[in-house]
């Protein structure tokens, strides 16, 4: 039972052991993490902002690729389940000199590591990760993926769903538009995965054909290539980073022409439904993909996705620490 | 109803009468989800003295997480009013080994220090183990230890009693 034949995320009773993608993650499992946010974001509201669940456990977030606002988000998490934290910029020690990833796994569960949370650069590293876990005999110690490459970055697409199920109530009868630079975007990929488990009727993707991923139709979403269209009519507006770090060659003429054509303003806004709601993963680049009358406006909700953030990373760490697993 | 087990309203009215003149008038009721949410409701509207009511859910504080997991269907606490300084009368249904009236002890006092707590449980089945007593207790039964015994709520809002086989956790 290596875990490489079958979804490693999952235990053999179906329980989440580790999270890697929301692709192929059932319905079941990804309405359970929302539902175990909902209490856990009222702890948020309280004067202490602690539960006592994963007391004495320790969580290591390792990030080989820069984050701020995800690290933090999964630092307070942690904290919030009275976890003890350790961040390891990796990038500035142990892989410069040379140990190779599964090495720095093995020293730090030598240090009896209880979660990983794993930021890096390219696809498919915590499954790597979580495949050598499994495979070693030590399923007791969880990953969670806080972005991979172009690949998948589930937490957020847990919570852009959560932020979506507490202003719209039932994917059901949704039209949401995900909008900018869809190629580069695990932000994306996350996202369309978990609207089409939850059933989400219409999932439309809008961006420049430079910026569609090739063959993106598969996964049963509309691309649009046109902004007005894209929008009309849809309940959710979800606004991408431009990424441009990301970008290898001339894939737009410039940014300036990027906003004239995608940038979200209160003009393409209007023609959404009166009470779509507009997200973003952050962080923002105001003029670039969204106007700063959309941004701090009063359809917006980037900051209560920030806030929902915690709650869901909550969820997520306490379902998988309390599916230990067998101890081989 | 399970021959042998009381009448759940019957027992409710015999809690809601030792309750009457000795709970403070400005004591707030805390049940804890599900059964004590319910049995809380109907103690606030019998004892019709204006009683604040709260909900707790002790998911998040009970023992056995790291041998049993998160619970699913854990719900959302809501104490609408200020627990520091406040006296408290937490409510459950059933009173077996006090694992989860210590739950609700120590999750309560995240919200602050309360002045006093009290426990009033429709049922005590005894088996304790960890020295948790009631203040208010509707009835005293001895029961099998492969049996639990469950409140339900009937859509008009009538309480009952049963007994399941015991579920291993």
């Amino acid at each position: 039972m290596t875990g490489l034949a079958r979804n490693p995320q999952l235990d053999a009773n179906g329980g989440l052991r580790h999270l890697l993608t929301l692709e192929g993650l059932p319905a079941a499992v990804i309405t359970r993490i929302l539902d175990t946010a909902v209490p856990f974001a009222a702890i948020g509201e309280r004067e202490v902002k602690k539960v006592p669940l994963l007391r004495g456990k320790a969580v290591f977030n390792l990030f080989f690729e820069n984050s701020t606002r995800t690290r933090t988000t999964f630092e307070i998490a942690a904290k919030r389940l009275s976890a003890d934290v350790i961040n390891l910029n990796i990038g500035a020690s142990s892989t410069s000199k040379g140990e190779t990833v599964l090495d720095t796994i093995d020293n730090l569960t030598a240090m009896d590591a209880d979660i990983f949370v794993v930021r890096h650069s390219e696809s498919g590293a915590p499954h790597l990760i979580a495949a050598h876990l499994n495979a070693t005999g030590r399923s007791h110690v969880h990953v969670v993926n806080a972005g991979d490459g172009r690949h998948q970055h589930p937490t957020q697409g847990l919570l852009d769903l959560f932020t979506i199920r507490h202003y719209k109530k039932d994917f059901r009868d949704l039209s949401v538009a995900i909008v900018g630079d869809v190629l580069h975007s695990r932000v994306a990929r996350s996202l369309v995965s978990g609207l089409a488990t939850l059933g989400t009727p219409d999932i439309r993707v809008v961006a420049p054909r430079t910026l569609v991923p090739t063959r993106v139709e598969a996964t049963g979403v509309r691309v649009f290539n046109e902004m007005h269209k894209g929008v009309a009519g849809c309940d959710v507006v979800v606004m991408l980073r431009l990424q441009n770090e990301r970008m290898k060659g001339a894939l737009l003429p410039s940014t300036g022409e990027y906003f004239k054509e995608y940038g979200l303003t209160p003009e393409k806004l209007a023609l959404a439904k009166p009470d779509a709601i507009v997200m973003h993963p952050g962080p923002m680049n105001r003029g670039v993909e969204i106007d700063s009358a959309v941004a701090d406006g009063e359809r917006s909700v980037i900051l209560p996705q920030v806030t929902f953030g915690i709650a869901v990373r909550m969820a997520v760490m306490s379902i998988i620490a309390g599916n230990p697993g067998p101890r081989e | 109803m399970t021959p042998g087990l009381p009448d759940a309203e019957g027992t409710l009215a015999a809690l809601a009468e030792r309750m009457r003149g000795g709970v403070a008038p400005d004591a707030a009721f805390v049940g804890i989800y599900s059964g004590g949410a319910w049995v809380a409701d109907r103690l606030a509207t019998m004892l019709g003295a204006g009683h604040r009511v709260g909900y707790l859910d002790v998911s998040f504080y009970r023992d056995d997480y790291e041998r049993a997991g998160l619970k699913p269907n854990a719900r959302r606490s809501a104490l609408d009013f200020d627990v520091a300084g406040a006296t408290i009368v937490l409510v459950d249904d059933v009173l077996y080994t006090g694992r989860s009236v210590r739950a609700a002890i120590n999750e309560l006092f995240d919200y602050g220090r309360p002045a006093a707590i009290e426990l009033a449980v429709l049922i005590d089945r005894g088996g304790r183990e960890l020295p948790v007593e009631a203040t208010y207790v509707g009835a005293r039964l001895s029961v099998a230890r492969d049996l639990d015994i469950v409140l339900s709520r009937a859509a008009d809002g009538t309480l009952a009693l049963a007994a399941e086989p015991r579920v291993a956790r």
